[in-house]
């Protein structure tokens, strides 16, 4: 084992490791920790979490890769989670997304070339009495159609 | 049936096979790929088979319509993202997806490959890349990782994590997307990977593939055999293509390593087919003379008379031989009886002498045999595993994977080690307690453990008063309850905090069956006969003695130490470790062998070159042991090689003892020859031929032709007789004989009357020698002693893809992983003297100094500098020193006083050597037709 001088980003997460390790499975709260901190989850935090943890690379890998939340990239200002389960499916949300994508120049998976917004799809937020339902920084938005997408374009461009 | 029993086991125990992908015996089930699905009368559904339990009375359905819809449409899946190239794959004819689409009666995939896949690297209508395609992994030098063909049964990663215990392998993603990933989305060679093998035994396809498979094809015959690398012994099954070896396979009933293998065992035995083996016998006058190749019969003749000469000239006590734990048994025998019987002398010494002398004492002044008293299963039951001075992961990795498997389930590990060894953190089996103890101070850690045992009251009262000698204890106990042996004092001086001494003695205990494992990091000091004793001590002290899952367990470094001493490879010991003063023992083989026996031990490996830079000792035989590399003092060990007039070296290679021999005898590799290797836990195993020998001749028939040629009526025509005469003149092997082998498949000596198959755990219910005896274990600081000028303490040790002086690992591609010798120093250690990562420095004791790069690292203690011995050109025994153990004459080579500065290039000696070397190793005069 090499002694890294331990970068910054390393220290913070460090910090979080200490701050959540006590807690009974404290793997995934970490990384929740750690995206909430960096807006994503860093690679070069994976080792550190892992020797912390007693896991190995792989493990933790094996979990963030698992969990489409973590993203290995920064986000956008916004999130935009567009959901593409069943109920919603049944509602149109297929024709939604593609209004979506058109309105905000992104496709699923993509943050916008001005950093405004990253669209996902999801599947199922609990919300299949308002399908399509959608969910925009954490807060949930039911019944989609050309209004409510016209108004989030506009919310995601300020 | 035993309770959890699976359906599938049940079922394929009577003969009806189900289909099954992701189910095998190496791993849990798991029941992802939903092949082996069956029908249950009166249960809903179709479960799969391979997690089911069976039940009383259950009836079970594994044939019908419906299952045969599911399980058609199931493989139809599978083969929509599989490459439809049977015929040229490397896995054809051993491919279970193959087997299974037969078994199905798959006929059509109707979902065609124009979809999403991971087969194709370019899409099929339009070119253009696919993103969901990955390349062919072929970064580690034995086998290759091609995710087109992977159905993702996470066979692989089970495999890895429950059987190897490394976990360097994931599935990454979910879904569609998920891929099996070494590390973080890495190659394998950078990731966390061993290369054990496990995964490649495990993969169903041909995803996993060894690199021999590929390029020469199916195996068409096996033989199981045994690995000649470390003291675990590990059972294989050698699968070969005509004379040719195809692959190393791990033997599932082998009881050693019950289907496991390491990367060395497994992979590294392409050393036996290297340009460098030296396949002709060879003679010159003078060590400075380029080599000639001579007929067999101009060698044994050129041996046999100049040994006479120097027998005539210097007396008959001026020649003797060493034997090779690498040889078998039966070859270590001939060749110590060639000595006794032929030398008339005995001089005979082995490569125990700087490894396990001091637990062959130890263990026989205290319990009665010089052996551990476990078999390797037994650490399935013991719920407290303390480590000492042994690093399993990196030595012997078959077992600590054994280990590592059962400190999951929940048993505790106590590791006792100066530096942060990968046995002390590994993932999932992190050490309990490590006690980062300073070089040399073992005997009183060991004591303080046994302190805070006995004046705590841990102590098992009962079992001391049944098995041992109650007034023998209360001088022990005595002893250690004095204050100079208190945690508190002992800490100081060994660095390390008294309260985890007292932790990890209450451990040991009083947390159930406590098991000691222990290597040279005990044994290779001034005090190491002293220490192995404390160890049976702290064993005896609380009753973890004589049943399963308890006991004391040396790990033999060689894949035959254990049998090389049992062989009578020891100037004072005739096989079956009685000495040689003993006149009904020497009846035995005098009546035999027809000679007078000296009654007096011959000479040690050490004092044999004492004598001969003294001028007494002038001739000696040394068979499979390169004593110039591995023995300590490398100066002294050259000044008494040059001092001879005849070395004879039998070798697969000129090593470099062989730089100093007159005559080079070519050996056999394990592959060539039929004998037997016993392992630590005293397990005799079988070694069978699996190809002739390049050479010419298997080691035993070149030891039976040259003390032929030395006089000797010796007319055995198969190891399997040589066996026979062991046996009858050894009491601990009376019952051993290769019809017994081959019913077993081994057995553990004592194998006698008492135990006609074998002894799998000793000393059960009483100590062979009677009473356990206690003897006080005195601290004695080595003189060994940091200063001024030599400020820093050097241990050695050894490294996973490293086989000790890498004769052979260094001619596999295991130097992948390891092509030099580094030095591990401390930043702080470092800083001071300005030396950086990767910079060459200059290691420096009273002994010698050499030359090798730095390694910072913080698992060594500031003031502690460690390396590995591997590689002749650093030559690390440049640096230690002559002193050695006050028992055994075990060389001191865990501590030695250095000094670490920073170098511009190699010293002075290892540029003699490279030039010496380079001179010795001419091969002047070639004979027609070699080979």
């Amino acid at each position: 084992m090499m002694q890294s001088q331990g970068t910054e980003t390393e220290a913070q997460v460090a910090a979080i490791i200490e701050e959540l390790k006590g807690l009974e499975g404290p793997l995934l709260p970490i990384l929740h920790g750690v995206q909430e901190e960096f807006g994503y989850v860093p690679t070069e935090a994976l080792p550190v979490i892992a020797e912390a943890l007693n896991l190995s690379k792989a493990e933790v890998h094996g979990v963030v890769t698992f969990y489409h939340d973590y993203r290995s990239q920064p986000a956008g200002r916004h999130v935009l989670k567009l959901c593409q389960a069943e109920a919603c499916q049944s509602m149109g949300s297929d024709a939604i997304a593609a209004q979506v994508k058109t309105a905000l120049g992104v496709d699923f998976h993509q943050t916008a070339a001005d950093g405004s917004v990253t669209l996902e799809p999801v599947y199922c937020l609990g919300l299949c009495a308002c399908a399509p339902a959608a969910m925009l920084d954490g807060e949930v938005i039911g019944r989609l159609d050309a209004d409510t997408i016209a108004e989030i374009a506009a919310e995601v461009r300020t | 049936m035993p309770e959890g029993t699976s359906v599938m086991r049940a079922s394929m125990e009577a003969g009806i096979q189900i289909p099954k992908l992701c189910a095998t015996d190496m791993v849990d089930a798991f029941g992802s790929c939903r092949l082996c699905l069956v029908e249950i009368e009166g249960r809903n559904g179709t479960p799969s088979s391979c997690t089911t339990p069976v039940a009383p009375g259950m009836v079970v359905h594994t044939q019908t319509g419906r299952l045969k819809d599911i399980r058609r449409g199931v493989m139809e899946l599978y083969i929509s993202d599989h490459p439809l190239d049977c015929l040229t794959c490397a896995a054809n004819g051993d491919c279970e997806l193959q087997d299974m689409a037969g078994a199905v009666g798959l006929r059509d995939v109707r979902y065609g490959y124009e979809g999403d896949n991971h087969v194709f690297a370019k899409d099929r209508t339009d070119g253009a890349d696919n993103f969901r395609w990955m390349p062919k992994d072929e970064s580690n030098p034995y086998f290759t990782y091609d995710p087109s063909k992977c159905i993702v049964c996470s066979r692989c990663v089970r495999a890895c994590e429950e059987v190897q215990g490394t976990f360097a392998l994931t599935i990454e993603g979910r879904g569609f997307e998920s891929r099996v990933s070494p590390g973080m989305h890495q190659d394998f060679l950078s990731s966390e990977c061993v290369s054990c093998g496990a995964c490649v035994q495990a993969c169903p396809t041909a995803t996993l593939t060894e690199k021999s498979v590929i390029e020469i094809g199916q195996p068409e015959h096996s033989v199981v055999t045994t690995c000649a690398y470390c003291g675990v012994g590990c059972s294989f099954k050698a699968e070969m293509r005509g004379d040719e070896l195809v692959r190393m396979v791990p033997w599932k009933d082998g009881k050693a390593n019950r289907g496991h293998s390491c990367v060395k065992g497994r992979f590294a035995w392409g050393y036996a087919t290297h340009k460098e083996r030296i396949l002709n016998p060879m003679v010159r006058e003078k060590i400075t003379d380029p080599w000639r190749e001579v007929s067999w019969e101009e060698a044994f003749a050129h041996i046999a008379s100049e040994f006479r000469r120097i027998q005539y000239q210097y007396g008959r006590g001026s020649i003797g031989g060493i034997t090779s734990s690498r040889c078998t048994n039966e070859e270590t025998y001939i060749v110590q009886k060639l000595i006794r019987q032929g030398f008339g002398n005995n001089n005979v010494d082995t490569c125990a002498r700087v490894c396990h002398s001091p637990t062959g004492y130890g263990l026989g002044q205290t319990y009665g045999t010089s052996a551990g008293t476990q078999d390797f299963d037994s650490v399935e039951h013991s719920d407290v595993i303390m480590v000492i001075g042994a690093n399993p992961s990196a030595a012997h990795p078959v077992f600590a994977s054994r280990m590592k498997k059962r400190i999951r389930q929940g048993a505790k590990l106590i590791v006792l080690d100066p530096r942060v060894t990968e046995t002390v953190d590994s993932v999932h089996a992190k050490a309990t307690h490590h006690l980062p103890l300073r070089p040399g101070t073992n005997v009183a850690v060991v004591t303080a453990l046994a302190h805070v045992i006995v004046t705590e009251g841990l102590f098992n009262e009962a079992f001391i008063r049944e098995r041992c000698d109650w007034s023998e204890f209360e001088d022990y106990a005595s002893f250690v309850a004095d204050e100079s042996n208190s945690p508190e004092v002992v800490g100081k001086l060994a660095g390390v905090d008294p309260e985890t001494i007292r932790a990890a003695a209450r451990l040991y205990a009083t947390g159930g069956n406590g098991a000691i494992y222990y290597g040279l990091g005990v044994t290779e000091h001034s005090q190491g006969s002293t220490t192995v004793m404390g160890i049976a001590n702290l064993a005896m002290l609380t009753g973890n003695i004589g049943r399963p899952g308890v006991g004391v367990n040396p790990l033999r470094g060689q894949n035959n130490v254990q049998g090389s001493c049992d062989m009578g490879s020891f100037p004072h010991e005739l096989p079956g470790y009685r000495h040689v003063s003993g006149d009904a023992v020497r009846d035995i083989y005098e009546a035999l062998w027809g000679v007078k026996l000296d009654n007096e031990p011959g000479l040690r490996i050490p004092n044999m070159l004492d004598a001969a830079v003294e001028g007494s000792f002038k001739g000696i035989y040394i068979q499979g042991e390169d004593i110039l590399q591995s023995d300590p003092d490398t100066k002294h060990v050259s000044a008494g090689l040059a001092a001879m007039e005849c070395v004879v070296v039998h070798d697969l290679f000129l090593n470099e003892t062989a730089n100093y021999a007159h005559v080079f005898l070519p050996g056999s590799t394990f592959l060539e020859k039929d004998g037997t290797f016993t392992n630590a836990e005293r397990r005799i195993n079988r070694v069978r031929k699996v190809m002739a020998p390049r050479n010419g001749y298997a080691d035993w028939e070149v030891t039976q032709k040259l003390a032929q040629a030395m006089g000797l009526d010796w007319n055995y025509t198969h190891p399997s007789q040589i066996m026979d005469e062991i046996a009858t003149t050894t009491p601990s092997f009376q019952n051993v004989s290769y019809a017994l082998l081959d019913e077993k498949g081994s057995v553990q000596w004592p194998c006698n009357e008492k135990a006609p198959e074998g002894t799998p755990i000793m000393h059960v219910g009483g100590f062979v020698r009677g009473k356990g005896k206690f003897i006080r274990t005195e601290y004695v600081a080595t003189d060994e002693k940091t200063g001024p000028r030599f400020p820093l303490l050097l241990t050695t040790g050894r490294i996973l893809s490293q086989y000790n002086v890498g004769a052979q690992t260094r001619r596999t591609e295991n130097v992948i992983w390891h092509d030099q010798d580094v030095l591990e120093i401390h930043p702080h250690d470092a800083e001071q003297r300005g030396v950086r990562d990767g910079d060459w420095v200059r290691l420096t004791s009273r002994a010698g100094e050499t030359t090798l790069r730095a390694q910072i690292t913080d698992r060594v203690s500031p003031g502690v500098v460690y390396t590995t011995f591997h590689h002749p050109d650093t030559q690390a025994n440049v640096i230690t020193t002559d002193f050695s153990d006050w028992a055994t004459n075990c060389p001191e080579y865990k501590v030695t006083a250095v000094q670490v500065g920073p170098s511009n290039g190699p010293s002075e000696w290892q540029e003699e050597y490279e030039e010496l070397s380079r001179q010795s190793r001419r091969i002047a005069g070639r004979l027609e037709a070699a080979e």
